[in-house]
């Protein structure tokens, strides 16, 4: 059922493997292909809302396990992006690419999620009348079809792997209570566990640490840090401290399109950024 | 470790939900089959005949009922085209009991008196098979399943929501009435069936035939509610849930709704259809006007007054309503509108969670704190079972005012229209907050669990390797 569409650059008729390089490299469908480190990939994106352009010619590439921040003024098309990466808008133009091979214009949301990609929503969005345990029980990666879904029950490691990540972000005391009780920092750290549970290969975060307390953005910022490496982060944010706290490379998008890229000194001294900022 | 299945439903229930079925087991196939044939009509304690049919009728409403509180309180669905897949499965039974009156018909044809009344000279094509009775009960559940996954399919696929799919629902089902209106359908026009003779060869009005019928429709509803609760305390009912609350939500974490709606859907409306083909033998008719949009909005009032999400509300609610109704019907036969269309308002508005609900909260109040800890039992059997009814969608909106017929209808536009947000938004019962871990989890010490919260990454690098799923 949960199939991803051929990838449209798969050779009809060659062996596997057999591509213009010399690596022997083997493509298996529906994996995610790292062959040349990017694991997203936008080219030339564009999205409009009734004549307005909220994407315009955008163009991004993220690098496996790298931590990559994306400020820009509100309307700049952030949660845009987002929606087109996660199968939510289709682009009217443009590539998008998850890895070497999966078209993520082809596919539907459960398909991507099911690739690896994980959503955090800009406004927080748990189960509200769910318990927490039940919040990451749900999102656990997990065969999530319907036929599956009646007979699952919930093997020890899948406990001990939602503990351990319920651990990981200070919930555990809260495991029983409904997701609808929680403070607003709490639901924020909710949706980041239930993204970890999925095990996604790409972190989506959209204004994750709005609302928080500087402890806890903190201890954000370095849960994500420790995360950078074995995952790939795109983290929208406007917090700028948090930004830097996290200390990778930034991308700050302008009325659709990238307007500047480099690490966040770079970036907060280049007159076209300081003009946005300013002007508004 | 491995018990049967049904076997841990039971003993997973309430105390409170196995003592009233045990008694609703006693009562119906023990004491309606003795106070109907061993007791003399002269006894006090003699049920009679009427009695045994109207208790049968209800207990069919009530399978109804749990098939709609499965769609509308756990998956927010509501569907107020309902009475349309209970017709059909009475339809797909009826012509088993048509085929069945033989040449002791009016005319003393092979053919249904209809038939030979409109000059037919064959059967249709369509009624090839039906005078099997096997045949007959799978069509009583293919035929509203099939329409209700095509249906479905349409309707889910186009992510139609809400009010939305409420009014299609409707109108779904009035296309279907106009259309079995019509003698040319072939399914007896607006007399539909009636006046069938046997059932498997028994004779139909037999006492014997009705208590069978009556312990039949008593187990169909035991099933529908040991399927249901079954289904609502699975992951799949957390799915469910999670859907009503948040969909877009649930596709980003991987599931695809549309898939889940459509069993659910498709399954209630197979439990609608067995409904259906109980009730037609034990009411000796089935004609259009069970399809007519004012009956399935009953249905939905039923399932209001018992207490969306709790499958016991909508056994509850629909034998309220209908022993109600049929005091009424005899009493006032005039007024039934208007208390119907009162009832619903002023369960909307001041009985949000239903009888059931006020019930709950009522023992809660009574038993304090000790009761509410007791109940519930370990992870993950309680999402399902107390849907939070403001997640619900709203009801019939004003706009149905017009396609419904009869004041009822009307009142329960009203309603709706005037419930909002606010209304419905009751409170839901809070989980006690620190109950033990279960499993391994419980086991880990403290200091372990604060370890592993400050080490390294808990999730191994190679994550999700496999990518898309088999
Ligand atoms: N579904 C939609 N229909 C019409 N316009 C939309 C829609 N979604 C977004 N837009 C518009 O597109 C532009 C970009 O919106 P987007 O939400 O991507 O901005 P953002 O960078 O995330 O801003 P913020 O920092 O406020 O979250 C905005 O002007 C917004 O009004
Ligand atoms: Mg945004």
């Amino acid at each position: 059922m949960i199939q991803p569409a051929p990838d449209r650059d798969a050779r009809v008729g060659e062996p596997p493997g057999h591509r213009d390089r010399p690596s022997g490299h083997v493509v298996v469908p529906g994996a995610l292909d790292l062959t040349h480190n990017v694991i997203l990939y936008l080219e030339d994106i564009s999205v409009s809302f009734d004549g307005f352009r909220a994407l315009n010619r955008l163009s991004l590439a993220i690098d496996a396990g790298e931590l990559r921040a994306i400020i820009g003024p509100n309307g700049a098309g952030k949660t845009t992006m987002m929606d087109v990466i996660t199968g939510k808008t289709r682009p009217d133009e443009g590539k998008a690419f998850f890895g070497q091979t999966l078209d993520l214009t082809r596919l539907t949301e459960p398909q991507i999620a099911h690739a690896g990609i994980g959503r955090k929503f800009q406004k927080p969005t748990v189960f509200e009348h769910h318990t927490v345990f039940e919040n990451l029980e749900l999102a656990l990666k997990a065969d999530k079809r319907v036929r599956r879904t009646l007979f699952a029950r919930l093997a020890d490691d899948e406990r001990d792997r939602i503990a351990a990540v319920l651990a990981r972000v200070r919930l555990a005391a809260e495991a029983d209570r409904l997701a609808g009780l929680l403070s607003h920092g709490q639901k924020q750290w909710l949706e980041i566990a239930m993204l970890l549970v999925q095990e996604p290969r790409l972190l989506l975060l959209d204004e994750p640490v709005a609302g928080m307390t500087d402890e806890e953005t903190e201890r954000t910022a370095e849960l994500f840090v420790s995360l950078a490496g074995t995952h790939s982060l795109v983290v929208v944010e406007h917090d700028m401290s948090f930004v830097a706290a996290l200390g990778g490379k930034v991308t700050v998008l302008h009325e659709g399109a990238v307007l500047a890229e480099g690490d966040l000194a770079t970036v907060q001294a280049d007159e076209r950024v300081i003009e946005v900022y300013l002007g508004r | 470790m491995r018990t049967p299945l049904t076997l841990r439903l039971f003993a997973g229930m309430p105390r409170s939900a196995q003592v009233a079925l045990a008694l609703f087991a006693l009562a119906a196939w023990g004491w309606v089959p003795f106070a109907h044939l061993a007791l003399a009509p002269e006894h006090a304690l003699h049920l009679s005949a009427y009695w045994v049919s109207l208790l049968g009728k209800i207990l069919c409403y009530m399978v109804l009922a749990v098939a709609l509180d499965l769609i509308w309180g756990y998956a927010g669905i509501l569907s107020l085209g309902h009475g349309l897949f209970f017709a059909l499965g009475g339809y797909a039974f009826g012509m088993y009991l048509m085929r069945g009156i033989g040449r002791d018909g009016s005319y003393q044809s092979d053919l249904p008196d209809f038939m030979v009344f409109l000059d037919w000279k064959e059967l249709p094509w369509y009624w090839a098979g039906s005078d099997s009775f096997l045949w007959a009960l799978f069509l009583a559940m293919a035929l509203p399943g099939a329409v209700a996954f095509v249906f479905g399919w349409f309707a889910f696929r186009s992510r139609i929501k809400g009010v939305y799919f409420s009014i299609i629902t409707q109108a779904l089902t009035y296309a279907a009435m106009l259309l079995f209106f019509r003698n040319e359908t072939g399914f007896g026009g607006n007399n539909g069936f009636t006046d069938f003779k046997r059932i498997l060869g028994y004779p139909i009005t037999a006492p014997e035939t009705r208590v069978a019928l009556f312990a039949l429709s008593a187990a169909l509803l035991v099933a529908a509610l040991v399927l249901g609760r079954y289904l609502v305390t699975s992951r799949f009912g957390r799915v469910l849930a999670a859907i009503r609350d948040a969909e877009s939500r649930v596709m980003f974490i991987g599931y695809n709704p549309l898939h889940y709606k459509l069993f659910v859907w498709t399954l209630s409306a197979v439990l609608c259809g067995l409904a259906g083909a109980l009730y037609v033998p034990q009411v000796g008719i089935i004609n259009p006007s069970e399809m007519s949009p004012a009956n399935s909005i009953e249905i939905a009032i039923w399932v209001a007054v018992g207490g969306r999400g709790t499958l016991v509300g909508a056994v509850v609610g629909a034998g309220l309503v209908n022993l109600a109704k049929s005091w009424f019907t005899v009493s006032f036969p005039e007024y039934w509108p208007f208390v119907l269309g009162f009832l619903f308002v002023a369960v909307t508005l001041f009985l949000p969670d239903g009888v059931v609900g006020l019930v709950r909260r009522l023992t809660r109040r009574v038993a304090g704190d000790a009761a509410s800890r007791g109940e519930g039992g370990t992870f993950g059997a309680s999402a399902g079972s107390p849907a939070h009814p403001a997640a619900a969608p709203p009801g019939p909106a004003r706009a149905l005012a017009g396609a419904a017929p009869a004041t009822a209808a009307g009142a329960v536009a009203d309603a709706d229209a005037s419930t909002g947000e606010g209304a419905i938004g009751a409170e839901r019962p809070i989980a006690p907050a620190a109950r033990a871990l279960p499993g391994a989890y419980a086991a880990q010490s403290l200091e372990t669990r604060d370890e592993r919260a400050n080490g390294p990454a808990v999730t191994s690098p190679a994550i999700a390797t496999k990518g898309v799923q088999p």
